[in-house]
């Protein structure tokens, strides 16, 4: 077939030209995080004392270092999906550091060195270990398929900014079932939970996402 | 490619529909396509029967990850990078793994249209991997120049099946491409 012919084609298919990126990707993530809600309805429950919750600091800055973290895996992998990767989207990370550092200063600051500790340990750290990345799993395996569309510049970082997107929406269903909001214990235990869905992500991806 | 506001602006009518707009680009694209491809094959020292073949691969690419194009950015990198892509996965196929590097030859997006050089996969070659149906769509539109209408008509189906099918075609077209390992 001669270039020109086969330009022919192209321009009589009008499949799909007009679904940003953007939308499959939220699409993908709202699916896999809605079976995961069914998870945690099911298997989980939020925490009984989720109204009281809200008035307490620890809890609000545990929503707010995990919501700040699904914008910033969100923009991520949106970077990651693309053949030009632009670096625009590590502003996103900004507002996550600044809560882990104020909200870790405060802790500190208020707590008795003695008890740093206990509130690091927790009680619910193997069930965080497992929950985040039994949450993750049904919006990462919709993630992964989604990117399939996508021309990542590195399909390895494409899989792991899958991986940490769907670990961050875990996470954020997960923080309402937990109590332990110590931010020693969030920042530990979260952020190890998420490491190997973002390897299994990068391990997929390798694969799955060439193009 | 020496005004590239005006390839981003082709672009965007293109998402808007508007197929000459779309024509023009990928024509212009092509034309690109052939040096750097030329180029890339001759840094090989790989012969340039294969140009041909790398130029419609990369712009099946382009054209089925279009929607990875962002707006906000200009479209010469983006397609700089989808060729840049497609050039090293084809060197890699057959067994050259050095480092490409097509941002040398940047400057020949500004050369005038050459022809085309190399001959592509034979035409029937290609697309006998087809099922018949997107097969004879294909070759309807594409080698008869038939609107995706008149193929329906031919075929008794309605236009928007014709389309859906030839976007399943073009699909399948990729995957002959890629998973090409001669």
């Amino acid at each position: 077939m001669r270039t020109e012919q086969l330009v022919a084609s192209l321009v009589a298919d009008r499949v799909g030209s007009a679904r940003p990126l953007g939308r499959s990707v939220g699409q993908a993530l709202l699916a896999g995080a809605a079976v995961s809600l069914v998870i945690f309805a099911v298997e989980f429950k939020p925490r009984v004392d989720l109204a009281a919750a809200f008035a307490t600091w620890r809890f609000d800055a545990k929503l707010g270092l995990v919501l700040s973290a699904l914008v910033a895996a969100s923009a991520a992998c949106l970077a990651m999906a693309r053949p030009v990767i632009t670096v625009q989207w590590r502003w996103a990370v900004l507002p996550v550091l600044l809560i882990a550092v104020a909200a870790l200063g405060t802790e500190l600051a208020v707590l008795p060195a003695g008890t740093w500790e206990a509130r690091l340990v927790g009680s619910n750290a193997l069930v965080c270990l497992t929950a985040i990345p039994l949450f993750a799993l049904v919006p990462l395996t919709a993630l992964l398929l989604a990117l399939r569309r996508a021309a990542p510049a590195s399909p390895a970082l494409a899989g792991a900014a899958c991986g940490a997107l769907a670990a961050a929406a875990a996470a954020v269903i997960y923080a309402f079932h937990c109590f332990d909001d110590s931010p020693l214990f969030v920042l530990t235990w979260y952020t190890l939970a998420a490491i190997p869905v973002m390897l299994v992500g990068a391990a997929i991806g390798r694969r799955l996402l060439r193009w | 490619m020496s005004d590239p506001e005006d390839l981003s602006a082709l672009m965007r009518a293109a998402r808007k529909g508007d197929d000459e707009a779309y024509r023009r680009l990928l024509l212009r694209v092509a034309s690109w396509l052939r040096a750097v491809a030329s180029r890339g094959l001759a840094a090989a020292g790989r012969p340039n029967a294969d140009c041909e073949d790398i130029v419609q691969e990369t712009l099946l690419a382009m054209h089925l990850k279009r929607d990875t194009w962002d707006e906000t950015q200009p479209l010469q990198p983006w397609l700089r990078a989808i060729a840049h892509h497609k050039l090293v996965d084809h060197l890699r196929r057959r067994g050259f793994t050095d480092h490409v590097n097509i941002d040398d030859h940047s400057e020949t997006l500004a050369a005038p249209a050459s022809a085309e050089a190399g001959s592509a996969l034979d035409t029937r070659q290609m697309l006998a991997g087809l099922p018949e149906r997107q097969r004879r769509i294909v070759e309807g539109i594409s080698i008869e120049g038939q609107t995706a209408r008149d193929v329906g008509v031919r075929l008794g189906m309605s236009e928007g099946a014709v389309r859906v099918t030839l976007h399943r075609a073009l699909r399948a077209l990729a995957e002959v491409y890629r998973k090409d390992r001669t």
